[in-house]
């Protein structure tokens, strides 16, 4: 198979005396759509934050188009708290903040919607273009940079379109309606030109309709934009409809991992799901 | 969609034009020291520094109250710059006549000729002492910038207060004259140059907080965790938001030094930031006109609408038992408290000029549509 995209190995995040991810490891292929899922407090959350540079991983290390995006090993006071494995394996330590590694080409979207409030839908989706730019401070204050800004603002109309929100492109963020809301922030993380793009339970709070259109939404933008696709989700029906392959987790820890299919009938999954004994 | 834009940018540029003419017949109608054209040079000059208050705190959500601290380096860098060589003796008395040996208006003349010369001395001198503000900005930026809300104003407020201090220190007296007063440097005509000039500072803000830098400043207020997720560097972006704002206060102190005729440390309190900070949420956190406007008016009430509440004549009402001392203040604490209440988000909200014009000739197309 080709090399992988996004490739995290014994990936674990440790919280005082909490394993939120224990030593996951998964790797994800270009074109691939892929889901993490597990019940609540599963640790999806944080092992996306991993990804993303938002926390740095107690032990493991991440790897994006093969170069180390993160990667460390236990430190300070983690040195006698560690409770997981493969301790001494990882002796690196690389840290990218969450822009820098939007700007290698991972973008992500947020459980809880973080849109820009005070701009409009139209200016939300330029901001994201802003770590695109050629233009310094003093060539952007005295208009040096028209052209670069003229395809920006084309740029973004265009990507409006593709999404469907460009009736409503000078309406402020905050004033579209839940779903809509959602659609935009996936154009905004587009307008950042990902090669891989994160979702971070993209139809929570969806009804079944709306669902389904994302999941239609979902495949378009991987195949207009050539993305590989990595999401979190609760919603069953939209993962086990969406999702090439699927890692689920319990407890940090992965518990299953294979194409939907295989994933419904694991009696481990279920396990997890319907708190079995 | 492209004309009713430039409708508005002409109309804009159509009042403030309008403006400027009114302050050039001013000039030649008053005396110099008319209350009227020294109500419109304080206001200019607050304006200024109100604006790049709010390109800070209202435009990249930075409470920063270190203002007043950036305005002393300006003022003083333009004071030191600009005293005519022949008068250092007398004012630095106390120093034997300081250690600068060079006034740059002089030197420029030797350049440009007297009155430019004169001129281009004077802006490189201020822009001299923006440069210092913005430095300095960039030192303190490092470490506090790390801050947050509130900790950051502490922050920066008691920057200000080192600053004043320091500027006083008897062992920096050769250049900075102590605790003693700055005076005979040179100011700038009349009220139109100040505005004229003044609006030329703000016209750069404006473009930087329209162009791309002005959205990620947006983004970062709006929400600081998103905007680094779309890939904007916080530390990066917040320094810069710091040392453009303390640029132009730094600017903003040196005109303010030219207002005055004196400058000395003691006068640059952090009750002259909490001043500004006024004018800003007044104005409207995030609106350049609403800082402007509320500059003028400000200071026009306080320093010349209002007086007579102080001197017990106000509006032909004689009261000399109630129009006393102090009772200005009480009022305007007043006014003040009422705007706040009717108006929640200041005057101007985050709305511009254009943006009103725009909104009029909306309702001026849908009126004419229905009728």
């Amino acid at each position: 198979m080709a090399e992988p995209v996004l490739h995290i190995e014994n990936l674990t995040m440790q919280f005082g005396g909490v394993m939120a991810v224990n030593d996951l490891s998964m790797d994800i292929y270009p074109g691939e759509i892929v889901a993490l899922i597990g019940p609540n407090g599963a640790g999806k959350t944080p092992a996306f934050n991993c990804v993303t540079g938002v926390y740095e991983p107690t032990n493991g290390k991440v790897e994006f188009l093969g170069a180390v995006i993160a990667e460390s090993h236990p430190r300070g006071r983690m040195k006698k708290l560690y409770a997981g494995e493969h301790r001494g394996l990882y002796t690196r330590r690389v840290v990218y903040p969450p822009d820098a590694i939007t700007k290698l080409g991972i973008a992500r979207t947020f459980q809880n919607i973080r849109l820009f409030k005070s701009m409009s839908v139209f200016e939300n989706v330029l901001t994201a273009m802003h770590l695109r730019r050629t233009s310094n401070l003093f060539t952007a204050a005295f208009r040096l940079n028209r052209r670069e800004e003229a395809a920006q603002r084309a740029r973004a109309l265009e990507l409006l379109q593709i999404v469907g929100l460009d009736e409503w492109k000078d309406e402020p963020a905050a004033a579209l309606p839940y779903g809509k809301q959602r659609r935009l922030e996936i154009a905004r993380a587009l307008a950042t030109e990902p090669r891989l793009l994160l979702l971070d339970e993209p139809a929570a709070g969806m009804n079944p309709q709306e669902t389904m259109e994302l999941t239609a939404f979902i495949r378009q933008i991987r195949a207009q934009f050539d993305l590989t696709v990595f999401l979190i989700e609760h919603h069953m029906n939209l993962v086990m409809d969406i999702s090439d392959r699927i890692y689920v987790i319990d407890f940090g820890r992965q518990i299953a991992a294979g194409v939907p299919a295989v994933i419904q009938n694991d009696p481990r999954v279920i396990d997890a799901y319907l708190g079995g004994g | 969609m492209k004309r009713p834009m430039r409708r508005e940018a002409v109309l804009t540029a159509a009042i403030l034009l309008l403006i400027l003419a009114a302050a050039v017949v001013l000039d030649a109608a008053l005396p110099r020291y008319h209350i009227v054209i020294k109500v419109i040079k304080k206001g200019a000059v607050y304006a200024l520094v109100a604006v790049s208050m709010n390109l800070l705190n209202g435009f990249t959500g930075l409470f920063s109250l270190g203002q007043a601290g950036f305005m002393l380096l300006g003022a003083y860098s333009y004071a030191i710059l600009c005293i005519p060589v022949a008068k250092r003796m007398g004012v630095y008395q106390y120093f034997q006549g300081g250690i600068m040996r060079f006034s740059l208006p002089e030197l420029c003349s030797g350049v440009f000729g007297e009155a430019a010369g004169t001129v281009v001395g004077m802006l490189l001198a201020l822009l001299a002492g923006g440069l210092l503000a913005g430095f300095v900005a960039y030192l303190i930026g490092l470490p506090v910038l790390r801050l947050r809300s509130d900790y950051l104003a502490i922050a920066t407020l008691g920057f200000a207060e080192i600053v004043r201090t320091f500027i006083q220190w008897n062992a920096l007296g050769p250049l900075t004259n102590g605790s003693n007063l700055l005076k005979s440097y040179p100011d700038l005509p009349g009220a139109a140059s100040y505005l004229l000039l003044i609006g030329v500072f703000i016209g750069v803000i404006v473009l930087i907080t329209s162009s791309t830098y002005g959205r990620a400043f947006k983004a970062i207020r709006d929400d600081e965790v998103a905007a680094e997720a779309m890939g904007i560097n916080l530390a990066h972006h917040k320094r810069l938001a710091f040392v453009i704002s303390s640029f132009f206060a730094g600017v903003g102190g040196g005109m303010l030094a030219m207002y005055m005729g004196t400058v000395q440390a003691l006068s640059f309190k952090s009750t002259m930031t909490y001043e500004i900070l006024l004018i800003v949420v007044i104005g409207g956190i995030g609106s350049i006109t609403g800082s402007v406007a509320t500059s003028f008016f400000y200071i026009a009430g306080l320093e010349w609408l209002l007086r007579g509440l102080d001197s017990g004549k106000f509006l032909g009402i004689k009261a000399p038992g109630v129009f006393k001392n102090g009772f200005r203040m009480a009022v305007v604490s007043t006014i003040i408290m009422v705007v706040v209440l009717f108006f929640r988000r200041g005057i101007m909200g985050d709305r511009e000029l254009t943006d009103l014009l725009r909104r009029k000739n909306r309702r001026r197309k849908e009126e004419s549509e229905h009728g």
